[in-house]
């Protein structure tokens, strides 16, 4: 398997959204330091609409939420800690109960920074943003896939939280926001794979008669791609963040169907170790000998 | 405002007021804002309840949400919301709750109730007017006691140093911070690169003269002091 470098993604989103502010007016940028440098050229010809607030992500989402008042798409970006989990009643209330939209954009995703420890990882970032009401959730498995996405949240009103992270899948799907992709179709399971977890998952059951769905939009859930895909009624969710994040999603779309669920994902807990994300997935269970074990052992029981 | 639209005066205010019943314990601090929030709404603020959509109105934020009943006073008075409704205040089915919801009454810029988050926002409101080249401005009123919320001095120092002429700060302060504030609130925003001004939160004449100073290329703070919350 190639694995795509993972600064591609952070890149990617630089790039797409110094060319957004370029082409439309109303595009407009709020960063809290994170990003700076890489869209200096951007702030340097749109000075008005590429906002560095320094270390406050609190005003950031504030500020965010104003200029969407005063008629702007404002995109608010830096690393999933600070713009989730640390201005979360920004969140909340600043855009969700203004009924202002945004798109928030994070980098970091659950342990991407992993040398740096705790402070700097957030795999409960999803549940905590699917916590809140009328929040659209994209987990991009792709670079090309993150870009078709940013490019969609800008053109509508929403809010929306686009996840970007460093691992990848080894090539791009031809996803549409909002719904899963069906990867394959078999008999004896439904796997749905989340984002960059969709190259695991299918290396984990490629002996296994069992249909992959791809998740890249995970608010608002397809339910109706679960139902149509599930014929034996056995599920395994397979998640990039916090384990169960899309549980009772699940469960809801199932809501009239006997079924058991598996959920793999980040266990909740303190792991306090350091290194890099492929050593954190394969603790959590979530490398492809990891997936294959709790698979197998599930559709055994 | 629309010299048209009939209004009621400011002697009615206490009166409307007292048809919202449910919020006493926030009595006070409703009171407390009832002079700044008239000011504005009659001398100063460039809005037209007619048109509570225009991209270039001024903007009001009630940041500090708590007891507005002063605010839906006004709001009635100025004919952007009907005296009526005053009398469903807090209820089920009202617009008008014991905190603002800008989505159930047009006209009210921001829901507010939490402290804390009203000046975030206008500080991004005023970059946006700003960016379109508007000339309406920003005024956002806060509390004293609300200052302690640290939200508020991210604001503070970005406005403050970035020059957002086109922003407003209204402190009414009846000196209900837990810690007070040594040097005085004024000189927190002073600090920073604002132009302030102190005023008697009562005196109309000098409430409207705060608010109309030239500020160019500086936010500008007012103080407001009213008596000591009790």
């Amino acid at each position: 398997m190639t694995l795509v470098t993972q600064s591609v993604m952070r890149e990617r989103f630089y790039e797409t959204a110094a060319e957004l502010v370029d082409r439309h007016d109303r595009i407009a940028v709020v960063i809290a330091e994170i990003g700076g440098s890489a869209l200096l050229g951007a702030k340097r010809r749109h000075p008005d609409r590429v906002i560095n607030v320094g270390i406050r992500e609190q005003l950031m989402v504030g500020v965010a939420s104003g200029l969407a008042l005063a008629g702007f798409r404002p995109i608010a970006h830096s690393y999933a800690p600070f713009i989730v989990e640390r201005p979360f009643e920004m969140l909340k209330l600043d855009l969700g109960h203004q009924d202002a939209g945004a798109i928030l954009v994070s980098v970091g995703a659950s342990y991407d920074s992993a040398a740096s420890g705790r402070t700097h990882e957030a795999p409960e970032d999803v549940a905590l943003v699917a916590a809140l009401p009328g929040w659209r959730i994209f987990v991009p498995g792709h670079p090309d896939e993150a870009d078709l996405m940013l490019r969609a949240a800008a053109s509508d009103n929403d809010r929306v939280y686009l996840r970007l992270c460093e691992q990848s899948n080894s090539q791009a799907r031809p996803i549409q926001p909002g719904r899963f992709h069906v990867e394959r179709r078999g008999r004896d399971a439904t796997v749905v794979a989340v984002g960059p977890l969709l190259d695991p998952v299918l290396e984990a059951t490629a002996d296994l008669d069992v249909t992959v769905l791809y998740a890249t939009t995970v608010r608002p859930f397809d339910h109706q791609a679960v139902r149509s895909a599930t014929s034996t009624r056995d599920v395994v969710l397979v998640e990039p963040y916090l384990a169960g994040t899309s549980s009772a999603e699940v469960n809801e779309a199932l809501v009239d169907t006997p079924h058991r669920l598996l959920a793999l994902g980040v266990r909740n807990v303190e792991h306090r170790k350091y290194g890099t994300w492929h050593e954190h997935n394969a603790a959590h269970g979530l490398d492809a000998p990891g997936i294959r074990a709790r698979v197998l052992s599930f559709l055994a029981a | 405002m629309n010299a048209t639209v009939p209004t009621l005066g400011y002697a009615d205010l206490r009166g409307l007021m007292d048809l919202q019943l449910g919020d006493e314990k926030h009595a006070p601090s409703a009171t407390s804002t009832l002079d700044v929030i008239w000011v504005l709404y009659d001398r100063i603020l460039r809005i037209d309840p007619g048109r509570v959509d225009d991209p270039d109105r001024d903007r009001f934020l009630l940041s500090k949400g708590h007891g507005p009943m002063a605010y839906y006073a006004v709001l009635a008075a100025k004919g952007f919301i009907d005296v009526a409704a005053l009398r469903t205040f807090g209820r089920y089915d009202s617009s008008l709750g014991h905190h603002p919801d800008r989505n159930l009454v047009p006209g009210i810029e921001i829901s507010s109730g939490s402290l804390g988050h009203g000046l975030g926002i206008a500080v991004g409101v005023a970059l946006g007017l700003r960016a379109r080249r508007s000339r309406a401005r920003v005024f956002c009123l806060v509390g004293d006691a609300e200052l302690e919320e640290g939200s508020n001095h991210e604001a503070i120092a970005y406005a403050g140093r970035f020059g957002l002429e086109g922003l407003t700060c209204v402190v009414v302060d009846n000196r209900s911070a837990s810690l007070g504030w040594p040097g005085g609130i004024a000189s927190r925003f002073a600090t920073e690169g604002w132009s302030t001004s102190t005023v008697d939160g009562r005196d109309h004449d000098a409430i409207q003269r705060a608010l109309a100073t030239d500020h160019a290329r500086r936010p500008h703070a007012v103080v407001a002091l009213v008596e000591q919350r009790s």
